[in-house]
């Protein structure tokens, strides 16, 4: 247990100790090594990474040198990641082999590792990571400490202003002060729908009933998205202390997280800072001296994508089957246990102690007119910088694709985005210019989501993507009401048709009325937005529909059903490798002839294509 | 007085109480609106969205039956968008179901075929895999098939929330789920107990009785075979309803008649059974109550009963009466001290029960259930399975003269008639039992008090003096309170009774099966109820000791109520039975 004054104590030392970390000009001898343990780099041997460091450093007995873990810094597709602060330097794809070049020349011989410097857009050696273009437009408030501090240390967390927003606010404001500051901030849910966190904070103080609770939605199922992930694995004690602080707004003393138990590193973190924040007596009864008392449990989520629903999650963590339930009424009025409860976001939490510490007038001033602060990001697909972003809203789509993202790789063309995962829509290039905030997304057939944002190139067909994505529906539907139980499936069904060549133009008529009746008829806001993908790839790419109808052809060829591959003689250069290279033996011919493929052997595999290196198949 | 709210209905204004759905406040202003997965009572989970209707300020559609009627609102039932929706759903349901509607045992009574009528489909839309066909034939008492499932849940509401088992439930996700028991057993090896309140409440052929008929016709045309039928009370309140007749009408005559135009050798009256149940609980119970041996004592008539209480509460089982169920006895009787009277060989005799129950079907098959290596009843089949003979007979049973029942136990009191109902059996017993302990005559024989819905009926009788406390339940929801208080020792009473249909046997689980639109409308159970109490009233006889009957029986055969014979053929033991086989 830990008094108030011994952790104010902790927040000025350890933020002395820490200061080169954030301050780049630091005038010190120290150095930290910061390592990406994130979910991906993890996977790319960034433990390996720290081990190798600590063994080196004390092997050679080097003082004044830090190893840290530290959560995501974004640009995932360099990784694994290493940076030296406070000189900033940033190694990019490091393996665990190259530590030792790192201590030697980096560290003991004050040079640079050129080899492992990072490239940017437009292939230029960078030196330090605020130089790159992939940092430049973004503005880290969510993950503001994703990348600086150790996710496992409570004192690193208090130390760069962990825990003083509850200080605040238990001293200092009163429950409809604290609310009062979030409506004014003009926060809104980052799960996706977009409903004001002040309005639903004040629905459920006003709620009649003793026990109350607050819930953090970690079940974060888009494929492809993993912000919430991120911010759990990367700053854990920023969603407590804002937990706290909602339950404090609206007095509950109870909190639930759940969290999908595929997130092994997110749950872990997650338990080590409950656990830390119970030592220091900062999670338990009567916290700093006051009247407010708050516990915290986390609930594991068995991967059901609808149970990011929020009534489907609440039955889930009372131990029933996911399955939503009719609103109203609302969580506010009857959530766990039929008792007022709140639930936000993980993302729409890590805001919070941002707001309370800066104030509804700073948050406000970043964004647009209707949404306030910025947005996390998931990038991925077919663009070069791969990785988690946060941008303000009403950056454009085209700079997160190309300024940020730096375009599509492989001279590829940009065909379209997707954003808000299988509930969300395709976004082609006519709209890349489309402001990022709720309403633009809304208007142009898409939304925002939860923050899953893939680019697509001119290789991919829209009619297989919209048919991946109701698979996954169908998969993840809970079978409750008939609309998307049965609905889902008959769309699947037809597209499938389609994408084999079998569909009619009347399936297509079909598609888009059962569309229809899905989403005015389906229980919740998984069948109610399930058929997005097929309307708004139907809105701009309804060309791509009508030529798999009406001339059996999928132009990019990833419908294996409709592919033909043939060998352009033009091109050929009768090298053979796609001979060699045809699991079947379907393509016979010699280098003085040149090569045929028999289309009744073929099984369209794609291997020859892509071992053609003059694009002749 | 409740709180009335007024709210607008498709440009009417209604006013109902507050709290009620938006379909039940439609209902009230004469505006009807599809349903499937609701089933008032049981079911109201917005799950089929059949019912969807526009409510102004609301995004999307809402689901009337669960959605709360508010003050001020503004509701919309009959759009072009919300019935091209319902029709859309309609058409999905139909898609994945096996329209086998000509052979189905529910053609011309299911409420899929109703509404596919009634929206005018004529062909499916959206054609596409079906649910896959899982037929579980393995108890004797129950049929399910997947095929024609679509996944209402209705019965698993029933079989949870009302009965308090549990047996089947969703398994599996999306289009993949399906009603199932554990572990996708078969319901006769899981903790079914045969009440069959699932099939009553399937609105399609997924849930059905296991069908005896055939083997029953196969009886009947044998030569060599006397077949015997004997008809339980209820199924007369209820036997009409098939045939189009009012509910709540008894039709005994019409009954005795089409039994005897099928072909049965003989007709007799479950009821004699149950007077002569009557003397033997009587008994026992007075002499329980003397010795205060396991009081209080629990009735034993209902198999579905039993069978929960085997698998549940098999401490409590010294509690049950050890007295057979009426047409066990009865069958007991048949094949013993009728067969020698007539000079029939009870091998040649072969007793048929028609039951408005499906575990009827499951007591048959026990092995207490036999004397002398004979099944006292060989096969039971339901209210259903009857009609369905009717009909496959050409009888035109509307226009049946009324007949009577075959000498010489054809005679039967109106305490027996009441067994069909809840509190039924407690009136009947206590009308003699008055009787056998005070020795004096009871003037007023309806006992109110053990009559009517309530789940947990508890009553004091005045014994001349002596006062004992009774309580009835009905549904196996209630079943479970009593017997927690029994367990908990903080039963103040001495006899229970206890139906495992809610309702009694009028609802059984083999009784005609009432539309969710007809159940909503009216109280079948009270009709059906009031028809036998109708029977009661009108008997000249109204206590089963003074079934003459009784009198032959016992002093040329039995002896007395409780004597060494009685015990060998009227009385049974029970045993602890494991919820799962698997």
């Amino acid at each position: 247990m830990k008094t108030l004054e011994e952790i104010q104590k902790i927040r000025e030392e350890k933020r002395k100790e820490l200061d080169l970390r954030v301050n780049l000009q630091a005038n010190t001898v120290e150095k930290h090594i910061l390592v990406c343990r994130g979910t991906g780099c993890t996977s790319s041997k960034s433990p390996k990474i720290i081990e190798n460091f600590k063994k080196i450093i004390e092997e050679k007995g080097i003082k004044n040198v830090r190893v840290i873990q530290t959560g995501c810094f974004g640009l995932c597709a360099k990784g694994p990641i290493v940076i030296i602060r406070p000189e900033d330097t940033f190694y990019a794809m490091v393996k665990p082999e190259d530590c030792e070049e790192i201590i030697n020349t980096h560290i003991i011989e004050g040079k640079l590792v050129e080899r492992l410097l990072c490239k940017d857009i437009d292939n230029s050696v960078v030196k330090r990571l605020d130089e790159l273009t992939f940092y430049k437009k973004q503005k880290r408030i969510a993950l503001k400490n994703c990348g600086i501090i150790d996710p496992e240390n409570i004192d690193e967390y208090i130390a760069f202003d962990g825990y003083k927003a509850l200080e605040k606010v238990l001293f200092n404001m009163s429950q409809d002060d604290v609310i009062n500051e979030v409506t004014e901030s003009g926060l809104r849910g980052r799960g996706g729908a977009g409903f004001p966190t002040g309005k639903k904070w004040f629905f459920t103080k006003i709620a009649a009933g003793e026990q109350k609770y607050v819930v953090c939605n970690a079940d974060e199922g888009d494929p492809g998205a993993f912000m919430d992930r991120s911010i759990l694995e990367g700053d854990p004690h920023c969603i407590i202390e804002a937990m706290m602080i909602a339950g404090y707004a609206i007095g509950a003393d109870k909190g639930y997280i759940y969290v999908r138990a595929e997130y092994p590193i997110a749950v872990h973190r997650f338990q080590t800072a409950i656990n830390q924040a119970k030592e220091y007596g900062i999670l338990g009864k009567n916290i700093f001296g006051t009247e407010f008392s708050f516990d915290l449990e986390i609930r594991l989520g068995a991967g059901a994508f609808v149970c990011g629903e929020e009534t489907a999650l609440l039955e889930s963590i009372e131990g029933r089957a996911g399955r939503p339930r009719l609103k109203p009424p609302f969580p506010a009025n009857a959530g766990l246990w039929q008792k007022p409860t709140l639930i936000n976001n993980v993302e729409t939490y890590a805001n919070i102690t941002k707001i309370i510490l800066n104030g509804a007038e700073w948050y406000k001033s970043i964004g647009t007119e209707t949404s306030k602060g910025t947005k996390v990001f998931a990038l991925g697909g077919n663009v070069v910088n791969v990785g988690l972003v946060e941008v303000p809203m009403g950056t454009t789509l085209r700079e997160i694709v190309f300024d940020i993202g730096g375009g599509i790789p492989g001279g590829h063309k940009f065909k379209a985005a997707q954003t808000g995962g299988p509930s969300g829509g395709c976004i082609p290039e006519e709209n890349l210019d489309t402001p990022i905030d709720y309403e633009s997304l809304g208007a142009i057939g898409s939304m925002m989501g939860s923050g899953g944002l893939i680019v697509m190139d001119d290789t991919k067909c829209m009619v297989n993507l919209a048919k991946f994505y109701l698979g996954f529906t169908v998969d993840e539907s809970c079978g409750k009401c008939n609309p998307c139980r049965i609905g889902t499936k008959r769309m699947l069904e037809i597209l499938e048709r389609i994408t084999e060549g079998k569909g009619t133009l009347e399936d297509i008529d079909k598609l888009e009325k059962l569309a229809h009746t899905i989403k005015t008829a389906s229980v919740c806001g998984l069948g109610q937005t399930a058929p997005n993908p097929v309307l708004s790839t139907l809105k701009y790419f309804r060309n791509e529909y009508i030529e798999h109808v009406d001339q059996q052809k999928c132009s990019t060829n990833e419908c294996k059903a409709l592919a033909k591959l043939e060998i352009n003689s033009e091109k050929c250069k009768k090298c053979g490798l796609c001979a060699r290279n045809c699991p079947v033996n379907a393509i016979t011919g010699d280098r003085e002839n040149g090569y045929k493929i028999d289309t009744e052997k073929c099984i369209k595999c794609g291997a020859c294509q892509r071992n053609c290196h003059f694009s002749a198949i | 007085m409740p709180e009335m709210i007024k709210l607008t209905i498709d440009g009417k204004e209604v006013e109902v109480e507050k709290g009620v759905s938006v379909l039940t406040a439609a209902r009230k202003a004469n505006i009807d609106i599809p349903t499937l997965c609701f089933l008032k009572e049981i079911n109201a989970a917005g799950d089929c969205r059949m019912c969807i209707v526009e409510i102004e300020g609301r995004r999307g559609f809402s689901p009337s039956c669960i959605t709360k009627a508010e003050e001020g609102m503004i509701v919309r039932t009959n759009t072009p968008e919300i019935n091209e929706a319902r029709r859309v759903i309609l058409d999905l349901i139909l898609s994945t179901h096996n329209r086998d509607c000509l052979t189905c045992v529910r053609n011309g009574n299911c409420e899929l075929q109703t509404l596919a009528r009634q929206f005018g489909i004529q062909e499916i839309e959206y054609e596409g895999e079906k649910i896959a066909a899982n037929i579980d034939e393995v108890s004797p008492s129950i049929v399910r098939d997947t095929s024609k499932c679509i996944m209402c849940k209705r019965c698993v509401a029933a079989c949870k929330n009302v009965q308090n088992i549990g047996a089947i439930a969703v398994a599996g996700r999306g289009f993949e789920s399906r009603i199932a028991s554990t572990n996708d057993e078969s319901l006769n090896n899981v903790n079914c107990v045969f009440c069959g309140q699932c099939i009553e409440a399937c609105p399609v052929g997924a849930l059905k009785e296991k069908d005896d008929t055939k083997q029953v016709w196969r009886k009947i045309n044998d030569k060599d075979t006397t077949v015997i039928v004997q008809v339980a009370p209820a199924v007369r309140a209820a036997l009409g309803e098939e045939f189009g007749i009012k509910i709540g009408t008894a039709v005994t005559g019409k009954m005795v008649a089409a039994l005897k135009k099928i072909g049965f050798d003989k007709v007799f009256d479950t009821n004699t059974g149950a007077d002569l149940t009557i003397m033997e609980e009587a008994n026992e119970f007075v002499e329980r109550l003397t010795k205060n041996d396991n009081i209080p004592m629990i009735t034993s008539c209902s198999p579905g009963w039993i069978r929960f209480i085997e698998m549940n509460y098999p401490e409590l089982l010294p509690h049950l009466s050890t007295c057979k169920s009426p047409h066990e006895m009865f069958g007991a009787i048949l094949k013993s001290y009728y067969a020698e009277k007539v000079g029939i060989d009870p091998k040649k005799m072969y007793v048929v029960s028609v039951m408005p129950c499906v575990a009827k079907k499951f007591e048959r098959s026990r092995e207490e259930m036999k004397n002398d290596d004979l099944d006292n009843v060989d096969c039971v089949i339901t209210t259903r399975e009857l009609a369905r003979m009717i009909k496959q007979a050409n009888i035109d049973f509307v226009n049946l003269e009324d007949d009577v029942f075959d000498d010489p136990m054809g005679e039967a009191t109106g305490a027996a008639a009441i067994f069909g109902t809840t509190g039924g059996v407690m009136e009947a017993a206590l009308r003699t039992a008055y009787e056998k302990v005070t020795g004096k005559e009871l003037k007023s024989v309806d006992f109110e008090d053990v009559r009517g819905n309530k789940g947990i009926k508890k009553a004091t009788i005045d014994l001349d003096g002596k006062e004992i406390k009774v309580a009835v339940a009905h549904g196996l929801g209630n079943a479970r309170k009593v017997l927690e208080e029994i367990k908990a020792g903080k039963a103040d009473y001495q006899f229970v009774e206890i139906m495992a249909c809610p309702g009694g046997c009028v609802m059984g689980g083999g009784q005609p099966i009432v539309s969710s639109k007809t159940r909503s409308n009216v109280d079948v159970r009270a009709l059906r109820a009031k028809a036998l109490y109708n029977i009661d009233e009108d008997s000249k006889l109204r206590k089963s000791h003074e079934n003459p009957v009784m009198e032959k029986l016992y002093s040329e055969f039995l002896e007395k109520p409780g004597s060494h014979k009685a015990h060998e053929l009227l009385h049974t033991t029970y045993h602890k039975r494991e919820k799962y086989n698997i």
